[in-house]
């Protein structure tokens, strides 16, 4: 399994892997909005947390069809389904190599962004933590999406249409945490149940995703 | 004699074809006299005027929406479990139904919070998880269409039924932590004392006895259509091979 998250990472890491791209998503995202609704720093200070969660939200999807796609096309997928290592498994070591390389980007990266958006200054650590708890869930959630889609050529518009609504629950309790947290009030509840709803995916998603992936291979 | 006998692709088209044109024939009778007696037949309540009589629609649709998706669950899981592909083909056949159930709930609630809230649409709990209850049926019926496999569909959509009813019901929970939202409570229960009074009550539950079975008509229908759809398909791959 070890040994598995780590030939993910250095794949993703090296060239082509799009290591990186999901951050500069992030980022054009992010930049665009001023563009969009105008430099009233009032205005954005308000919008700040929801488009940062979005912007990560979308690109954490940008990512989702590498999960499985090159590994079911060069047959390494299938070398997988025979090693002594289960589904259960393999797909919990590749939702973990995901966020690796873009939850944890993204997380780290957030903070200097809200900067751009004028976030305000109580806010920067609930952004911090709501996202550092939050994103695997979305790894978690789109490994499983992407187990479902990996048999259908151009799956990439079919597999947002069934991942985004399965990220609504996460968008709104992290959004929610930093807008509390930018407003000053108490941010206990929503951070709980973020971490509940990221708990409740690690521990049940990756036998969803082995049971689509013996599915698809079969 | 058990109920798995109907789980018999042959069993069911014999057993259900002599059923199948009574069901519609009541489906309608009773949404019909359920939507022409709330219509005309009841007096218009204070505060509301007329408007209220498309509750005759919204509710009864609002509660198929719901249960078409825990049809859907119950026909997966017994696919899962029992591979009956009726009961597969039975999932397939109510999401559609479902999709139209819950448009149909969705645009006669914009239609009637219009003059009652003076808005067509806000980010309340119970319309924000409709809202997000129609993605999910979107996503099940593209996911149906995009495999070629019926078997690898049917059981990927189950998968996907099931996982999507556990985020469905965080949603609604979820929206619900977010914003307490306009529309009203539970109008209508079994144990509660303020039910909506007598005059519109028993064309409410004639109406939604209507749609009851008027989902349960087109369930069977198309799932006839899938089951000959399905034959079809065998009977060409047949004729290509010799």
């Amino acid at each position: 399994m070890i040994a598995l998250l780590m030939r993910d990472l250095r794949l993703a890491v090296r060239a082509g892997g799009g290591f990186g791209l999901g951050l500069a998503f992030f980022l054009i995202v992010v930049v665009l909005v001023p563009f969009g609704v105008g430099p009233n720093s009032d205005l954005l200070a308000k919008i700040a947390p929801g488009i940062l969660w979005v912007a990560a939200l979308l690109a954490a999807l940008l990512s989702l069809d590498r999960i499985f796609a090159l590994d079911h096309e060069d047959g390494s997928l299938a070398l997988l389904a025979t090693s002594p290592l289960p589904m259960e498994g393999a797909a919990l070591a590749k939702a973990v190599a995901h966020w690796l390389t873009t939850g944890l980007p993204l997380t780290l990266a957030a903070p200097a962004l809200g900067a751009l958006l004028n976030l305000p200054g109580p806010a920067y650590s609930f952004l911090f933590v709501s996202l550092l708890i939050g994103t695997p869930a979305l790894s978690v959630i789109g490994t499983f999406g992407a187990a479902l889609t990996i048999g259908i050529r151009r799956g990439g518009l079919l597999l947002s249409l069934l991942v985004l609504p399965l990220y609504v629950p996460t968008l709104i309790f992290g959004a929610e945490a930093v807008r509390r947290g930018a407003e000053g009030l108490a941010t206990g509840t929503p951070l709980i149940m973020l971490a509940g709803i990221t708990a409740g995916a690690i521990a049940l998603l990756p036998f969803a995703a082995a049971v689509a992936l013996r599915i698809n291979l079969r | 004699m058990s109920i798995w006998e109907y789980a018999n692709p042959k069993k069911f088209m014999t057993s259900t074809a002599p059923i199948l044109p009574w069901v519609f024939a009541i489906a309608i009778a009773a949404t019909g006299i359920g939507l022409v007696w709330g219509f005309f037949f009841t007096p218009e309540a204070e505060n509301f005027g007329s408007t209220v009589k498309i509750i005759y629609l919204h509710l009864p649709s609002a509660l198929m929406a719901i249960n078409a998706w825990l049809m859907m669950l119950v026909a997966s899981l017994i696919w899962l479990v029992r591979r009956h592909h009726v009961s597969a083909l039975a999932a397939r056949a109510a999401a559609p139904v479902g999709i139209a159930m819950t448009l149909m709930a969705l645009v006669t609630g914009a239609i009637w919070g219009q003059p009652t809230w003076g808005t067509w649409w806000v980010w309340d709990p119970r319309l924000t998880s409709f809202l997000i209850l129609f993605l999910f049926y979107l996503g099940y019926v593209a996911l149906w269409s995009a495999i070629e496999d019926p078997d690898t569909a049917a059981d990927l959509t189950s998968v996907l039924c099931i996982v999507g009813s556990v985020f469905a019901l965080l949603s609604r929970y979820a929206v619900n932590f977010w914003n307490q939202g306009l529309h009203q409570g539970a109008s209508l229960s079994m144990d509660k004392a303020e039910n909506v009074s007598n005059v519109y009550y028993i064309p409410l539950l004639i109406s939604m006895g209507g749609f009851v079975l008027l989902f349960i008509a087109l369930v069977i229908l198309r799932t006839r259509t899938e089951i000959r759809l399905r034959r079809i398909g065998a009977l060409q791959a047949r004729a290509r091979r010799t």
